[in-house]
Formats: structure tokens, C-alpha cells, sequence
């Protein structure tokens, strides 16, 4: 047992949900007890969709659980398959229907039923929702395709975007348009908007892209395997990630497309001048593996931002994290739980933190500003205006979504010499963001009282140096306090006093 | 607009009802945590079972709200399952890390779910060595919220009949509503009952443990929500007696509510007509601005809340709606026949086939539908203007003051519609 506050993932019948929502003409048909249909409203309230997910959940109750589950099963398979008519169904159970072992696969299999049955076995009680998405994919994929004549011309299909996806309805269409400019065409986008005779002519494509690995790797390797479908291995997110995924397409097709990069602006931003109070700036990175490696390379090489750490949720994944993490040489925080990411970064105390709706929460609380950048989604990640994150378009949106939350250039400098005006002042936070500001982290009273400190490395700050510490502006003062005590921690220093402070503002400055 | 036939003349009590079996689309009984935690400030709810139970309860509100949680769920793994791990000495030292994080905690619920349930792992056992554990700071109390035995409010049905049987004893002739509502409308009640002279009312589930009312063979209570029929019955057990009559939802259902129970308490009418003259006059007021828009407008239930009966007594008897069906998870006669004693309507049905009552709604076309965040947006996409009835848990309603804007969460949809020209095409 292990006890959640919030979790990052969803069990993995959703992420099946998440495939066949996405799809069309697939039906799902789900083993599962009533209030399991909570799911729907994912899709319906935060995604704005306007239809229902194509489930049918059995409901079962208590009462049915000694006699005849299995015969409420076949029942609503049919009723499914009657009313909706779909060119394949998937059948499942979610976490209490796997406990009654009522195997819904071999149920349908008995049915004799014209269509093809796609049974998927998702351990609800050992994996999560993006295993759930990529196992429905595979199964999806590998039930339906067929072997078919290449396309003419040079073509692809782009693999992994699902229903609830982060940006996945804009990161489509961007990616699609670069694919144009480089000469090649989509073949199919799966599984968003494809249908069951889409996926059957998957091998007519001459290479995959694999967009997003946590939904669709176990596809792409099995196309490779069955199809002889190279995959890109690039994910197109940032400026340096989209040039390297143009130069890995021309190199899979010996092509040499060079799509139109005029509208590509991140890069003279980041140099403008503007920009220059976003050198160093400490950021924290938390999300999913893909979202992270991405935005590591986008802070530290696009930005100018000094990671201070990064982490991901899924841990399929932790062995890339773990490498990347050692490449910016700060440690890897690889967990789902909630708890141990907000008290990282209560230690790391970075100047900004690049996380999910979660650590926008943890921010919030810590006076911290957040941007987002990876699912788990909220309604505000479905934006009506056009919002990619892949690709040239992907970068200028990254840009501006990051820089947003941050106190902007000469605000800094101002805050700094006026510190004191009483409505320019420093816990107001960043002047454009209204009464939506975050709070400094030293306003946040402590929720339990922290044991007694004890041992060489305790360090008392002294009341005259605690009041000068809260003259320095909220954005830096997380900074100036650790380092201060790291600078006290490492002379053996006890008591930090003003001439602490500034000594080790000196000793940090270059 | 629609014609709907009614079957009998101004009641439903007798009508018959149609019984559905299907597929629903409606929450589990561990939903009511969301608000109950909110109610109940030194409570905490642990949940028992997976992933999905922790999911569902981030996801219930639509969106995740981000407030300090005072609920958790312990997810079973593998090793749980499989026996290789004693779930009660997992629990044991999950509830141990939790308490001791939260010295505030004083009423922990142990709640079952539908894994718990079918792997059998007795909460009451763990409840009761729990309470002995952690006596006397803490006290450990268990009940279902599991979607195989409970329908979304049938969580905090079960919740407050946990508390009964250990609430203190008494011989007073106490009054006692039973019901969590906002601290707004518990007031807006208590001050309406002691105008009229009536002492020693309490409620239940108080806001603090330390508060909780006495019962014993003296007790009267009145239920402040229709789906809390195994609280009073569980209080019944106890020698109390219960005040059936319609829910005060509007005017007249404020009323009845008010007068029932003053009449049980001996108050004149006099007195009755003084203390609720003014604010009678203030929710007839509120909702006539409402109801202009609802008037002659039909209304399509789905089953969610098991606010649905007094909900459509209210918008038939005093907004002038048209009632085609009304549907409930399910219906306790003992708890909402006052109401069905006032309502006329079309269809009364019980449980779900959510694919065939979309059936009915669609051929129906309702001028309003009200229905889970599961249907409503796919319904508006079809042209059906829907409410969301989840709102109507989560926003104060009871009582006069709330009166018109009980009818607002109605006629806002409708106005809506009717505002935006885009939608017209």
C-alpha cells in the first residue's frame, strides 16, 4: 500500500481510453463497476469534446458479483456492437474487474462476433495510464495492420498523439506542415482521428515518426520489426530538437528537405537584449520523460537558464532521465509522488520551475512561478488559439509561455531600487500578473514546525541578517538564502550575520 | 416547446415507475469526500484501493483543485494482492505516517472502495484496532463509498451512518438536522428555527469532532438531503424519530420543511408566519426574476444527485416548468414522497440505461436537460441546453435566501443560449 495525495497518471484503462477516444470507429468495451465512468468527463470537461468517449462500461454491482458477471459482459458487448457499430472493438477490465478474473478477451472471442476483438491485458495494480495508451496502441497496431505497397511519393505517419494529449492537436498540424515543406506526406496520424482501415494501411508509410515515445514506442518498434519502418528518434521540440529531427528525416529518406524557418523567432529573441535577465536564471524541470528531455535542452542551450534539477513521473523512462540528469550534472528526481517532488524543490529553491498543473500548485504555494510544459493536462492546456509545441511555431509558444510567469527586465532592476514603494513593491510579484501573483516563499508559514535542528551543518541566521536577506527582491532571495548557508555550511560558520551574507554574495558573484 | 402527458393529476407518489438496469453515468459514493472533507475540518478520509479511486477523486470537480487535501488514497499493489503483504499491517503503518503528519486529525474514515470490497479487507476490524491505537486523540470509523454498493450522495449517506452509533447519548428532546451543507445555510436554519422558539438543535456531521449532536429516544430529526435514508434509519435505531417532508429547495419547499417541523415542536402560527413573513416574501421575489425565463420551459432529468424529485417539485410548482422524466439512481419513498407527493410529471425512472435514456432525451428535446459532466457538453454539441448537476451538490441552494439562485443554476443555461448569437447557426 502506498499512500497518494495526487497522482501524475491515471491507471491504465484510461490511457486505453485515451487511444480509443482518439480513434475513430473503435469501440471500447470496458469490465467495470458503476462510478468508473467518472472518465468521461476527462475527455468531455477538460478536452471540450463533443461526444462521448466511444466506452461501454458493464456496471456491475455488489450484487451482481456472485452470480453472473460474465453474462453481463457478453451482453454489453453486444448491445455495444449493435448500437454503435464500430469496425473493431478493444475489451478490457479496469482495477475491480481484474479482481474478479472474468477475462473479458476470451468472453468476446466466444462471441463469434464479425468483427476483429482486440482483448488488452493492463495490470491495473503494477502499471499506470501512459503504459496503458502505449500497450492499446500496440495492440491496435498489431492486430489491424497489414502489409501494403509503400506510398509512391516519400511518405510517414506521425505516431502517438491521443485524446487528452498535452498539445497534441496543435503539435499535429505544426508537424504535418514542416513534413510539406520537406517534401514528404502523412500517410496516417495515430491514433488521433484514424480509424480501424487508417491503422490497416499503416505500411504504406516509408518511416515513423515516433512523436511521442510514452504513447507509441512499443508501436514504432513493432512496425520496424514487422514492416521494415525506420523511426525518428528525435522528438521536434525546441529549435536545436527540430533541426536535428529535419536532419534525421533527410538522412531516413536521402532527401534533403530544408523547411521554411522565417516565421522561427525564439532564437532572436533569446539574443535581444531583453532577454539578458534570463541568463542564469535557476529552473527546475518536472514532467514527462519526453516534455523534459526537451525543455532540459531548450532552458540550458535556447534560453540561457541554468537547470538546477529534473525529474520525471514514469518511470519506463528512468534510465533516460538518469543519463540526462548526469549530462547536466545535477541528480535525477524520478517518482510520482507529489509530496517528494515539492519538498526538491523547496531545497533546490529555483527561480522558476518548468513542470505540470501539479508543480504549478507547488509554485503557487512557494512563490515560485511555473510554467507548464507536460500532462497531466487541465482544461488550460486546451487553448482555443493554436498552440503547438513541435516544431518552429513549438518554439516561439515555448518561448512565451516561459518567459510569461518571470518579472521581466527592467521590472527587476526597479524592484531592486525601489524596493520599498507601496505599490511597486516586491510581494506584490510581477506587475502584469494582477492579484494572480504568487507569494514569496518567506509569507508561506510553515505547515508543521520542522524537527530541532542538530548537528555541523546547522547554520542560525541572525535577526539583522534576516531582515537585510528580505530587502533582496522575492525572485532571488531564494538563491541568496542558499547560498549564503551553503557558503556558512562550508566554513564551519554557525551564525550568519549581515557581513555573512555579502561575503557570500561576493563569493557567488561572477 | 414540448407537450409532456402528464399520468396523474398533480401527484407521482402512485405513478408507476420505470425501473432501469445498463450502463450509468454516475459517480461512485467516494465523491462525496470532495465535500465532506471541506465540512468535517479535523477529518481525514483514507481512502482504501487503486489508482483509478485516487484518480477519480483528483478528476470529480472537472477540473483538480489544489487545496491542502485532507483525503488520501492508499493504493493497493501487487504485493497486496497477491498476499504477500499483510493489508492490515500496511494499513497500520500507513495510518501511523498519516497521523503523525497531521497531529491535527482527530476523525479518520476509512474508506472502502470497489477493490477493497472484492478482495474483502475488513475495515470495520481495522477501524476498531485503530481507535484503540490511536485513542483518545483519534477516532477511526469505516464505511463504503464503493461504486459496486453506492451511488455519488450515497457516499455520504454511508459516511454519516458510520458516525451514528457512536455519537453521545442523551435524553433531551433535542432537534437534530442531519446533512452536511455549507456553514451558510446551517446558519441561515438554526437562526429561522430559534426565531420560532425552538432550543437544542444541533447538526450533523458537525464541523468538528468535539461537536457532535446527542441522540437518544427524545431526538427529532429532519433530513436536510433526500439521499440520506440509511442515516435515518440508522438513527431510528437509536429510539429517534424522524420528521419526514419536502426538501427546502424555493419557497414552498422552505417552507413546508419549516413548518413541518414546528408544528413537531409545538410553535403557533403566529409566530411561524413572523419569523419566515419576510424572507417568504424576499425568495418569491428572487425567484419570479428567475422564473420568467423558465416558465412554460420542459426539463429532462438524469439520474445523478437524488436531488432530482424535490429539485423538479421546485422548478415545476414554482418556476412553471414541465417535468418529461425525471430521473433518479434511486428512489426511497420513505425520504422524498412528501415531494413526489406535490410533483406532476412525465416519466419517473429509477437507475439507468444511459444509451436508452439518451434515446428518450433526444427524441424529447427537453428546452433544458440535466445530466453529468460525462454528457453535458456532447449534449450541447447536439443542441440540447444542459445543466451540469454536479453544481447543484456543490453550491448553496436550501433554504429561501438561496431560493433564487436555486432557479438562476436553471435559467443561466438558457439565457445563455439566448445570448449568444454564434450558438443560433
Amino acid at each position: 500500500m502506498k499512500l497518494t495525495v495526487w497522482t501524475y497518471e491515471g491507471p491504465p484503462h484510461v490511457g486505453a481510453m485515451r487511444v480509443a477516444t482518439a480513434m475513430k470507429g473503435l469501440h471500447y468495451v470496458l469490465h467495470a463497476p458503476q462510478g468508473d465512468t467518472y472518465a468521461d468527463l476527462l475527455f468531455t470537461m477538460i478536452e471540450r469534446r463533443d461526444h462521448r468517449p466511444p466506452v461501454t462500461y458493464t456496471t456491475f454491482q455488489a450484487r451482481d458479483l456472485g452470480s453472473d458477471t460474465a453474462h453481463l459482459f457478453k451482453d454489453a458487448c453486444q448491445d455495444a456492437i449493435d448500437r454503435f457499430e464500430p469496425e473493431a472493438i478493444i475489451v478490457g477490465a479496469s482495477c475491480t474487474a481484474e479482481l474478479i478474473q472474468d477475462d473479458p478477451g476470451g468472453l468476446a472471442e466466444t462471441m463469434g462476433l464479425s468483427i476483429p476483438v482486440i482483448p488488452l491485458e493492463l495490470p491495473s495494480y503494477q502499471r499506470k495510464e501512459n503504459f496503458g495508451a502505449d500497450e492499446t496502441f500496440f495492440q491496435v497496431v498489431r492486430h489491424l495492420s497489414k502489409p501494403c505497397e509503400k506510398t509512391a511519393r516519400v511518405s510517414c505517419n506521425i505516431l502517438g498523439p491521443t485524446a487528452l494529449g498535452f498539445r497534441h492537436r496543435d503539435d499535429i498540424e505544426e508537424l504535418t506542415g514542416l513534413l510539406f515543406e520537406m517534401g514528404i506526406d502523412v500517410n496516417v496520424v495515430a491514433p488521433y482521428d484514424a480509424t480501424p482501415s487508417d491503422i490497416a494501411r499503416l505500411g504504406a508509410a516509408h518511416f515513423n515518426v515516433m512523436l511521442y515515445p510514452e504513447t507509441c514506442e512499443a508501436a514504432c518498434r513493432y512496425l520496424e520489426r514487422e514492416y521494415s519502418q525506420a523511426y525518428t528518434k528525435t522528438v521536434p521540440i525546441g529549435v536545436g530538437a527540430t533541426k536535428d529531427f529535419i536532419a534525421e528525416v533527410n538522412a531516413l529518406t536521402g532527401l534533403s528537405g530544408a523547411p521554411d524557418d522565417s516565421r522561427l523567432r525564439l532564437p532572436w529573441y533569446s539574443a535581444s537584449v531583453d532577454s539578458t535577465y534570463l541568463t542564469g536564471k535557476r529552473v527546475f524541470l518536472f514532467g514527462d520523460a519526453t516534455h523534459v528531455k526537451a525543455s532540459a535542452r531548450i532552458a540550458r542551450d535556447e534560453m540561457g537558464f541554468e537547470v538546477v534539477g529534473l525529474g520525471c513521473y514514469n518511470r519506463e523512462f528512468a534510465r533516460d532521465i538518469r543519463a540526462l540528469a548526469k549530462d547536466y550534472g545535477v541528480d535525477a528526481l524520478i517518482t510520482d509522488d507529489y509530496l517528494e517532488v515539492e519538498r526538491t524543490i523547496e531545497e533546490l529553491q529555483p527561480e522558476m520551475i518548468l513542470g505540470t498543473q501539479m508543480e504549478r500548485h507547488i509554485g503557487k504555494r512557494l512563490g515560485i512561478p511555473c510554467a507548464v510544459i507536460s500532462a497531466p493536462v487541465h482544461v488550460q492546456d486546451f487553448p482555443a488559439r493554436y498552440s503547438p509545441q513541435v516544431g518552429f511555431e513549438g518554439a516561439n509558444v515555448i518561448f512565451d509561455t516561459w518567459v510569461h510567469p518571470l518579472v521581466m527586465g527592467l521590472e527587476e532592476h526597479l524592484l531592486h531600487m525601489f524596493r520599498d514603494d507601496f505599490e511597486f513593491h516586491d510581494a506584490a510579484g510581477p506587475s502584469h500578473h494582477g492579484g494572480h501573483a504568487p507569494k514569496p516563499m518567506d509569507a508561506v508559514p510553515e505547515t508543521a514546525p520542522d524537527p530541532k535542528p542538530s548537528g555541523s551543518d546547522v547554520v542560525v541566521w541572525l535577526a539583522e541578517a534576516e531582515r537585510e536577506l528580505k530587502k533582496i527582491p522575492f525572485f532571488v532571495r531564494g538563491k541568496a538564502r542558499r547560498n549564503t548557508e551553503k557558503f556558512a555550511v562550508e566554513r564551519g560558520v554557525a551564525e550568519i550575520s549581515v557581513d555573512t551574507l555579502y561575503e557570500a554574495k561576493a563569493h557567488y558573484a561572477r | 416547446m414540448n407537450k409532456s402527458t402528464p399520468i396523474t393529476n398533480g401527484s407521482c407518489i402512485d405513478a408507476p415507475i420505470l425501473k432501469e438496469r445498463g450502463q450509468r453515468e454516475v459517480f461512485c459514493g467516494l465523491t462525496g469526500i470532495i465535500w465532506l472533507h471541506r465540512k468535517m475540518q479535523d477529518a481525514f478520509f483514507l481512502v482504501v484501493g487503486s489508482r483509478t479511486c485516487a484518480h477519480l477523486l483528483q478528476s470529480a470537480a472537472g477540473v483538480m483543485i489544489f487545496a491542502e487535501p485532507r483525503f488520501g488514497t492508499a493504493i493497493l499493489e501487487e504485493k497486496d494482492l497477491a498476499g504477500l503483504a499483510d493489508a492490515h499491517d500496511e494499513l497500520d503503518r500507513e495510518v501511523e505516517r498519516l497521523l503523525a503528519r497531521r497531529p491535527d486529525i482527530k476523525q479518520l474514515f476509512l474508506v472502502g472502495s470497489c477493490p477493497s470490497e472484492v478482495i474483502k479487507i475488513d475495515l470495520s476490524r481495522a477501524a476498531e484496532r485503530l481507535t484503540q491505537l490511536h485513542a483518545p486523540h483519534v477516532r477511526v470509523l469505516n464505511y463504503s463509498g464503493s461504486g459496486i454498493e453506492t451511488t455519488f450522495t450515497q457516499g455520504e449517506d454511508a459516511c454519516l451512518e458510520a458516525m451514528v452509533p457512536v455519537l453521545p447519548e442523551t435524553d433531551a428532546a433535542n432537534l437534530v438536522l442531519v446533512g452536511a451543507l455549507p456553514d451558510v445555510l446551517e446558519d441561515q436554519a438554526l437562526g429561522l428555527l430559534r426565531d420560532m422558539g425552538i432550543e437544542g438543535i444541533s447538526v450533523l456531521p458537525a464541523g468538528r469532532a468535539d461537536a457532535m449532536p446527542a441522540i437518544g429516544k427524545n431526538t427529532k430529526f429532519a433530513l436536510l438531503q433526500p439521499f440520506l435514508g440509511e442515516t435515518a434509519a440508522a438513527l431510528t435505531r437509536r429510539g429517534a424519530s424522524h420528521i419526514p417532508a419536502p426538501f427546502p429547495f424555493g419557497e414552498e419547499g422552505t417552507t413546508l420543511w419549516l413548518r413541518t417541523i414546528a408544528d413537531n415542536f409545538g410553535v403557533d402560527a403566529e409566530t411561524f408566519d413572523r419569523v419566515t413573513a419576510a424572507p417568504r416574501a424576499r425568495a418569491r421575489k428572487a425567484i419570479a426574476a428567475q422564473a420568467a425565463e423558465l416558465n412554460g420551459k420542459s426539463i429532462f432529468f438524469f439520474p445523478d444527485s437524488q436531488l432530482e424529485l424535490p429539485l423538479a417539485r421546485f422548478l415545476t410548482r414554482e418556476c412553471g416548468m414541465t417535468a418529461i422524466e425525471v430521473g433518479a439512481p434511486y428512489i426511497h419513498k420513505g425520504v422524498v414522497g412528501p415531494d413526489m407527493e406535490l410533483l406532476q410529471t412525465g416519466t419517473v425512472s429509477e437507475g439507468q440505461d444511459v444509451d436508452k435514456q439518451l434515446e428518450r432525451c433526444r427524441a424529447a428535446r427537453p428546452d433544458l436537460t440535466v445530466c453529468g459532466l460525462g454528457l453535458a457538453n456532447p449534449l450541447e454539441a447536439e443542441g440540447l441546453s444542459t445543466k451540469w448537476a454536479i453544481e447543484l451538490v456543490f453550491t448553496p441552494v436550501h433554504f429561501y435566501e438561496q431560493a433564487g439562485d436555486l432557479a438562476g443554476l436553471f435559467s443561466r443555461p438558457i439565457r445563455r443560449k439566448d445570448k449568444l448569437e454564434l450558438a443560433k447557426s
